[in-house]
């Protein structure tokens, strides 16, 4: 299977510097953590999402973020991705990503959407989780 | 290899023309070589093609030991499954309508079974035991009044593993059901004594032996005589068994490989074992590495590993210059992971995590280090980025976890 270089690009970056990448984890416990995880390891994909926000004005800002994934280049590439995009975003904005943000930064085939679908629903659940807490 | 960037280690997939099998070829194509058809009886130009072909023949019944006259040439190993499989079931189906074949057999004859199916054949498809062998014992359990096939493989293409076709074949023998061996990846690597075995019919593929791509043959025993259905029809070449022009080139090409692998498997056996203690030896260092297959019964040309905690295919993202296979989901067009290594019970996961490495004649020092180096470099990579393997770390049981499905 040939890959956009663009994946392969944000795969090899990622790796290659996973910290500049946000690659790592917060303590779930804290109240300003929000987590999602999303995927099996049967279906060959687990992507797990932390957010840590602050209040500002009636909402929340997303300060920083830390991933993990387990799953295909494509997959690893999405979650890159989709880090990117969200820090200093509300949750307001981070909760309108929409999946084909993600397919069109990163040229994904039509046989590797899912992965950007797994990395919308990590968004999703990390929301709501930090939501939960508040 | 190293003659380009890329290191190849994939030689179950497909291995390189063999430079002295590539130049003969040459001697065939062009006018001031013998380009004739292989058919015209009435001229010089057919009279050499007719010879060359004969005696490429005689190079592929050689290293097999059997009758040239068993050997029909086959546009590939498919094509030799289909006719095998197809040409048998269809022929005998007046005397039953019952195959038996197992789960880990390449798709050339499980496609044709399930044809088969659709035509009104019953087929049984075995499973392997754990270390992916057909066991003689179970091929026996599954025999019943009007089984005419048995189709099972000699290696496995995923795992190396090995199949007794030694006792296989004295079963159906005893029981008067005919006996198909899929022998694509056997060719070179293990000796076949097609003289003292009970087999009926086996494929055989020349690019998996350092021939070109798009010429394969059938054995199909002459005593007791086998009898087929042909697929193809036209012209009656390949005594009625497989009509069309034969090719010449590909023909002798496959022969001068054959020849070339009789004089030189155990060479090249040699090499390759090397290579795999080697290779097995380091790749055992990294922490959660299962093999796949059964070690004391395999051949050492192929090494199938499953990395825990890590996805195959963005393993072999991360290897981005070494050419190896994956039994993960994401690099077949199905989604799904690897049949092979589902069969034989492997969770999903060590499924998805799967590599395989292949070694062949043109391997070198360089590419077994080179990519045992950033192997367990780019494993280490990955884990520091795969949940599971710090949920793992943890001490989190990833069988407890109810996965959220998306």
């Amino acid at each position: 299977m040939a890959y956009s270089k663009k994946v392969v690009e944000k795969f090899e970056n990622t790796i290659n510097n996973p910290e500049a990448f946000k690659v790592g984890r917060f303590d779930p416990k804290e109240l300003n953590v929000g987590t999602g995880m999303v995927g099996a390891p049967a279906c060959g994909d687990v992507m797990k999402l932390q957010i840590k926000c602050e209040p500002k004005g009636n909402t929340h800002v997303i300060k920083d973020v830390k991933f993990k994934t387990y799953g295909c280049g494509s997959a690893i590439a999405s979650s890159s991705e989709l880090v990117e995009m969200l820090i200093g975003k509300t949750l307001e904005e981070a909760k309108a990503i929409k999946n084909i943000e993600i397919v069109e930064a990163l040229e994904l085939p039509p046989i590797k959407i899912h992965c950007s679908v797994l990395a919308e629903d990590s968004i999703k659940q990390a929301i709501e989780d930090y939501e939960s807490k508040q | 290899m190293s003659t380009q960037s890329t290191i190849y280690l994939d030689y179950a997939s497909t291995t390189p023309v063999d430079p002295r099998v590539a130049s003969k070829m040459m001697e065939f194509l062009t006018p001031d070589g013998e380009f004739g058809n292989p058919a015209s009886r009435s001229h010089r130009f057919g009279w050499k093609a007719d010879e060359a072909v004969e005696e490429a023949r005689s190079h592929v019944s050689g290293l097999v030991n059997c009758d040239p006259r068993e050997i029909v040439w086959t546009s590939g190993a498919t094509e030799a499954d289909n006719l095998a499989i197809k040409g048998v079931a269809r022929f005998y189906k007046s005397k039953g309508n019952h195959i038996i074949t197992s789960k880990i057999e390449h798709k050339a004859v499980l496609d044709p079974c399930r044809q088969l199916e659709r035509e009104g054949f019953e087929v049984t498809y075995l499973d392997p035991n754990e270390k992916g062998v057909i066991t003689p014992e179970v091929i026996k359990s599954a025999i019943q009044e009007n089984t005419i096939l048995v189709s099972i493989m000699h290696i496995n293409n995923e795992l190396g593993t090995v199949n007794d076709i030694e006792k296989i074949g004295k079963i159906t023998r005893d029981n008067g059901i005919l006996f198909h061996v899929d022998a694509a990846q056997s060719t070179g690597k293990i000796n076949i004594d097609l003289k003292n075995l009970n087999v009926d019919l086996m494929s055989f593929s020349a690019h998996k032996t350092y021939g070109p791509k798009g010429i394969g043959a059938l054995y199909v025993r002459r005593k007791p005589r086998v009898r087929l259905e042909a697929l193809i029809h036209g012209g009656g070449h390949e005594r009625g068994m497989r009509s069309g022009t034969l090719a010449t080139h590909q023909i002798v090409g496959m022969g001068e490989a054959f020849r070339i692998a009789n004089v030189e498997m155990e060479s090249d056996c040699e090499k390759v074992s090397e290579y795999h203690e080697q290779f097995l030896k380091k790749v055992q260092e990294i922490d959660h590495v299962y093999i796949n297959g059964d070690l004391k019964n395999k051949v050492p040309n192929i090494l199938n590993v499953s990395f825990n905690f890590v996805e195959g295919e963005s393993l072999i993202m991360g290897l981005k210059d070494i050419a190896v296979s994956s039994g993960s989901a994401c690099t077949s067009a199905s989604l799904e992971p690897s049949y092979v290594l589902r069969a034989l019970g492997r969770k999903d996961e060590l499924a998805h995590s799967s590599i395989r490495f292949s070694f062949g004649r043109f391997t070198n020092d360089d590419d077994v280090n080179n990519t045992l180096e950033i192997l367990s470099n780019v494993v280490h990579r990955l884990r520091e980025l795969s949940p599971l393997w710090e949920m793992h770390l943890d001490g989190i049981d990833l069988d407890t976890v109810e996965w959220k499905l998306h």
